[in-house]
C-alpha cells in the first residue's frame, strides 16, 4: 500500500512539473513580440541599434521572469519535493 | 611615488594573493567534502555544518561559504585597482578603475538623478558581487546566487531600502498609496508591493539555479554518450570522457557568463529604478525647499 502511494506522489510530482512548464509559452510570445519589434525599429533607424538592443535585452531578461517561475517550480517539483513529501507521508502512517 | 620600490610590490603580490587564494581554498573544499561518485547529482548547497541556536539551528552552507570567499576576493581585486593611486593617472590599473567608477556614476546618475549620488558605491558593490558570485562557476564551484537564501537577502535589503524611500514622503501618503485608485484595491496593491523582492530574487536565483542544472545535465549526458561511443576500449582509455570536452564550454558561455552578467545589471538596475521611484524628484525639491524656508526662518 505504501507502495502504491509514494508511486502517486511521485506521478503527481513529475505530471506537476510539465505542467509547471507550461509557464514558458507566455515569456516565448512576449519576448518574440518585442524581438520583431526591435527589429523593426532598428531596420527605421539603423543610427539607434546600440540603444534598442540593449533596451530590448534588458526588457527580455525582465519579460522571461514568469516564465523562470515556472522552471523554479518545476525544479523544486522534481528534486524536493518527493523527498518532502513522503518523508510526510511515512510519519503520517507511523 | 616610486612605484618601483620593493615595499610596492610585496604589497602588490600579497593582493594578488588575496584574490587568488579564497577562490584556491573554495576549490580546495569542494573536492575534499564531494564524495566520489559516478552518477548525477543535482542537489542543493552542501551543508557543512549545523551551529545549534536558541531559536532556530544556523546551517553553513556551501553557498555562504561560497560567497564569504567571494567577498574576500572582491575586497582583494578593489584594494589591488586602488594601491597607489596617484593624482596623474600613470598606470593602467587607476585608468582602469578610473574607468569603472565612471561608468557607474553615469549609470546612477542617468537613472536615479543627482540627488542619489551617494549610492554609486552601493549600487557598485551589488553589482560586481552578484557578477562574481554568477561566474565563479566557471572555475567549478557552486555559485552563492543559485541559492535562494543569497539572493533573498539582497532584495530584502532592497524592499527595505524602497520602504524608507517611500516613508520619506510621509507615513500617510504611503498608507493612502495603497487605497487608490479605489479602497477595494488595498489587497492587490499590499500583494503588489511585496512581490517586489520574491520577483527580484526568483529572477536572479531561477537564471543562475537553471544554468547550473542545465550544464549539470548536459555534462552528465554527454559522458555517458561517450561511454557508450568508447565502452568497448579497455580500462583507463573505456572511461575517458572526451565529448565533454568543447560542448559545455560553449554552453557555459551563454548560461554562466552571459546570463550571470545580464542579471546582475538587471538586478543592480532594478534596484535603482526601484529606490528613484519611491522618492520622486518633486518630492525631493519640495522638501529642499521646506528646508531651505526653515533656515531663512531661524
Amino acid at each position: 500500500m505504501l507502495e502504491l502511494a509514494i508511486g502517486i506522489i511521485l506521478a503527481g510530482c513529475a505530471i506537476g512539473a510539465g505542467l509547471a512548464l507550461i509557464a514558458g509559452i507566455g515569456p516565448g510570445i512576449g519576448e518574440g513580440n518585442a524581438v520583431a519589434k526591435a527589429c523593426e525599429a532598428i531596420g527605421r533607424q539603423p543610427e539607434s541599434k546600440g540603444a534598442v538592443t540593449s533596451t530590448m535585452i534588458m526588457g527580455c531578461a525582465i519579460a522571461e521572469t514568469t516564465g523562470l517561475y515556472g522552471l523554479v517550480i518545476g525544479i523544486l517539483l522534481i528534486f524536493v519535493a518527493p523527498n518532502l513529501f513522503v518523508n510526510i507521508l511515512k510519519n503520517a502512517l507511523k | 611615488m616610486d612605484n618601483k620600490s620593493l615595499r610596492f610590490k610585496v604589497i602588490d603580490w600579497l593582493l594578488i594573493a588575496l584574490i587568488i587564494l579564497p577562490l584556491v581554498a573554495g576549490i580546495v573544499l569542494k573536492v575534499v567534502t564531494t564524495p566520489a561518485s559516478d552518477s548525477i547529482e543535482i542537489t542543493g548547497a552542501r551543508i557543512y555544518a549545523v551551529i545549534p541556536m536558541p531559536l532556530q539551528d544556523l546551517i553553513i552552507s556551501e553557498s555562504q561559504v561560497n560567497s564569504w570567499l567571494v567577498l574576500l576576493s572582491v575586497l582583494g581585486v578593489s584594494l589591488y585597482f586602488a594601491h597607489g593611486l596617484s593624482v596623474k593617472p600613470g598606470t593602467k590599473r587607476q585608468l582602469l578603475a578610473e574607468w569603472a567608477v565612471e561608468k557607474v556614476e553615469g549609470l546612477v546618475r542617468d537613472n536615479m538623478g543627482e540627488r542619489f549620488i551617494g549610492y554609486v558605491p552601493f549600487i557598485a558593490a551589488i553589482m560586481v558581487i552578484s557578477a562574481f558570485s554568477s561566474l565563479i562557476s566557471l572555475i567549478g564551484l557552486r555559485p552563492p546566487t543559485a541559492d535562494m537564501n543569497v539572493v533573498a537577502g539582497w532584495a530584502i535589503l532592497v524592499f527595505v531600502l524602497i520602504t524608507y524611500y517611500k516613508l520619506k514622503g510621509g507615513l500617510l501618503p504611503y498608507v493612502k498609496g495603497f487605497f487608490e485608485p479605489l479602497p477595494i484595491f488595498a489587497p492587490f496593491n499590499i500583494i503588489g508591493e511585496l512581490a517586489t523582492p520574491v520577483s527580484m530574487s526568483f529572477r536572479h536565483y531561477g537564471n543562475v539555479l537553471s544554468g547550473v542544472v542545465i550544464s549539470t545535465l548536459v555534462t552528465f549526458a554527454l559522458q555517458s554518450l561517450s561511454k557508450m561511443v568508447l565502452g568497448w576500449l579497455p580500462g583507463f582509455l573505456g572511461d575517458f570522457p572526451f565529448l565533454q570536452a568543447g560542448l559545455p564550454a560553449i554552453l557555459s558561455l551563454y548560461l554562466d557568463v552571459f546570463s550571470g552578467l545580464m542579471q546582475a545589471f538587471i538586478f543592480a538596475m532594478l534596484t535603482m529604478l526601484y529606490i528613484a521611484t519611491g522618492f520622486p524628484e518633486e518630492e525631493y525639491e519640495a522638501r529642499q525647499a521646506k528646508k531651505r524656508a526653515r533656515r531663512a526662518a531661524a
